[in-house]
């Protein structure tokens, strides 16, 4: 299970990143297997029925680090939204433009994840996932940021094989150009809540002081004045998340949200 | 005539503020940028780009919230659009 302060720092990026969690002879098979087809689930599917047992995805859903990590976010009892395999072949001529998937998506208490599973090394000319960290709360639909090719900070992924992140729905992300001589593979299921994402992760840390540490956290591409609002939007969203109305990060929810009633001796 | 277009996302609204996101688009055919192609921008402020030969050609409008919307962050607010132009002379492309 995740603790508070992995929790947070997903609050605050909108990802997760497990280095080099499936095992090596996972890895092995996996172009393979992609290559010939995850068979299709329909939506709502939970994720316990979804994939075969024994089969590829099955085994990764269930690996004790990943299927911690899926239910200290979306907790248990998922079911599968949908999954793709996405392969960036060599030289190709452009990236996607950079989007959030779906459709804008603002539910204020609850969200997706999307797993992202990488079977083989990822180097900076392959084409790793592009995403920008902090990006998942901004009202934005699909590919309307089109125009952003590049934001200060940005996260190109490198990696090494058998690398999952998990991605809050709402983060901005894209394939990039694939610039070397090898296909590059990545395996995406989204899986959705069925249960209130309240204290679904180890709380024995909630009251660590680096929790607010993470939602403190500022990226380079932010411009300052938004950069505060988005810690005032991260402490409406740990509030929901840990069902705690009066944690706060500086002062910044209270403060706007005090409203002396008239006769009041405040 | 040939078009380069330079877009400069910036830290606040004045022009001589950090750059903070970019694109760029280049009718000349000479180069194809593209997401997620490069981590270090091409200038520092948007002045910088100024004084690098690039004309200023629009700028975000500073637009208040809509009411009950105060605290939504969206899209990049003060977007900086900059040009410069390219004479053909014959098959060669050379600055204006």
């Amino acid at each position: 299970m995740l603790t508070s302060v992995q929790v947070a720092r997903f609050v605050a990026s909108g990802s997760l990143r497990l280095d080099a969690v499936v095992p090596p002879g996972m890895n092995e098979q996996a172009v393979a297997v992609l290559d010939a087809g995850i068979p299709p689930v329909p939506y709502g599917t939970p994720l316990a029925e979804a994939f075969a047992p024994g089969s590829f995805a099955q085994r990764l859903t269930s690996l004790p680090v990943v299927a911690g990590a899926i239910r200290s976010l979306v907790g248990p009892g998922p079911t599968v939204d949908h999954h793709a395999v996405h392969v960036r072949e060599p030289h190709q001529g452009s990236a996607q433009p950079l989007h959030g998937d779906a459709i804008i998506d603002v539910r204020p208490d609850a969200f997706d994840i999307q797993l992202m599973y990488y079977p083989h090394e990822v180097t900076a000319d392959m084409g790793g996932t592009l995403s920008v960290p902090g990006s998942h709360l901004r009202r934005t639909n699909e590919t309307d940021t089109g125009r952003y090719q590049n934001l200060r900070g940005q996260t190109r992924l490198v990696c090494p094989a058998g690398t999952v992140v998990l991605l809050h729905h709402g983060i901005w992300h894209g394939g990039r150009r694939n610039d070397s001589d090898t296909p590059r593979y990545m395996f995406k299921i989204r899986l959705n809540p069925t249960v209130p994402q309240v204290r679904l992760w180890n709380t024995d840390d909630l009251g660590d002081p680096r929790v607010g540490d993470e939602l403190r956290t500022v990226f380079d591409w932010y411009e300052p004045a938004a950069g505060r609002l988005e810690v005032h939007n991260r402490v409406l969203l740990w509030r929901a998340l840990t069902g705690d109305d009066t944690f706060d990060v500086d002062h910044w929810v209270t403060r706007v949200n005090n409203r002396p009633a008239l006769g009041s001796n405040a | 005539m040939r078009q380069q277009v330079l877009i400069l996302f910036l830290a606040n609204s004045a022009l001589d503020a950090e750059v903070i996101g970019w694109s760029s688009y280049d009718g000349t055919g000479r180069t194809r940028p593209t997401t997620g192609d490069g981590d270090e921008p091409p200038y520092g402020t948007g002045l910088d780009a100024l004084l690098d030969g690039w004309r200023l050609i629009q700028a975000s409008q500073l637009i208040p919230p809509h009411p009950g919307h105060e605290y939504d962050t969206s899209f990049l607010k003060h977007e900086f659009i900059f040009e410069k132009l390219h004479e053909e002379k014959g098959a060669a492309v050379t600055d204006a």
